[in-house]
């Protein structure tokens, strides 16, 4: 008899309850401790090491300035990470935590095996494409467990990876400048500003 | 002059057969976040809802007395840790309200 009588609030409220669940479903099934400020330091460090790699002597000095550029960008984001998560109360054990590493660390293995073959070979101008590429790769992928923000992110690194592909060393230095360095910044900085840090 | 309208029922008391214990807000998200995730720990869960710890206290266990959630309590080093999961008569009662949910817009299309 109601449903005769009133079927449009009925309907509509079946509609909003559908899109409340999977609002809650979604919002369950994201890692969100992606830290916006940890991001802007990772580029600060990459902008730095870009300069740095540019006078570079020879490409095995170049490499050593990026590799450990690499771990201290690892050891900026972790800490910032595991702070922003303590402060939101989210556990790095949960399952969104989980999907978002599996799928986000994937693509940086690849690029450290990459890294290891390329330099043995002495490709060292292939270098900035396939970091640039796989980086991005790890972004867009893991995205799809994270804020909006990850995945165009990681487009942008990819794309800047396409044109490092078509281009000598030292251009290539100074896009990944522009990705590590200026994507992080630019990226951090939204996300600290939109999402809590 | 015109009879007055007659006064909108509360959806809520308006649908029969309706399982009125999932159909409440925080009680549907809680149920919905276990959906997709095999367990959640209490911190997670008050993350996850934005609310307060009484609020999660209050609706976990009303779904844990209904049995629709399972509770295990533990600790992590010093600190306790709570942590719940969906049974299996919480699965079953929450897909029967989505195609519950999705009966009634079936339905009212075709009114």
């Amino acid at each position: 008899m109601w449903l005769m009588s009133n079927p449009a609030p009925m309907h509509e409220h079946a509609h909003e309850q559908l899109r409340y669940i999977r609002d809650a479903m979604e919002r369950a099934s994201t890692f969100t401790s992606i830290p916006g400020w940890g991001g802007v330091g990772v580029g600060l460090s990459a902008i730095v090491a870009t300069v740095l790699a540019q006078r570079a002597a020879s490409p095995e000095i170049w490499l050593a300035i990026w590799l450990a550029d690499a771990v201290l960008a690892a050891v900026i984001a972790a800490v910032a990470m595991v702070r922003k998560a303590r402060r939101a109360n989210v556990s790095f054990r949960g399952a969104p935590a989980r999907r978002f590493f599996v799928s986000y660390l994937a693509p940086i293995a690849a690029a450290a095996a990459l890294t290891v073959v390329l330099a043995r070979a002495e490709l060292y101008a292939a270098l900035p494409a396939t970091w640039l590429l796989l980086y991005g790769a790890s972004f867009v992928s893991s995205g799809a467990y994270s804020i909006p923000a990850v995945p165009v992110m990681g487009v942008c690194f990819m794309l800047l990876g396409i044109a490092a592909c078509f281009l000598p060393l030292a251009a290539g230095n100074v896009l990944l400048g522009v990705g590590f360095g200026g994507l992080h910044v630019v990226f951090g900085y939204v996300i600290a500003k939109s999402h809590g840090g | 002059m015109e009879a007055p309208a007659p006064r909108r029922q509360p959806v809520e008391t308006s649908i029969p057969d309706f399982d009125r214990l999932i159909h409440e807000k925080t009680r549907l998200a809680i149920v919905s976040a276990l959906a997709v995730n095999p367990t959640l720990t209490f911190n997670e869960m008050k993350a996850i809802l934005k609310t307060t710890d009484g609020n999660v206290s209050v609706h976990t266990r009303k779904l844990e007395e209904a049995g629709y959630l399972s509770c295990r309590k533990s600790f992590e080093g010093r600190m306790p840790k709570t942590e719940y999961a969906l049974t299996a008569a919480g699965k079953r009662a929450f897909e029967k309200y989505i195609g519950h949910m999705e009966a009634l817009i079936r339905a009212t299309r075709g009114a």
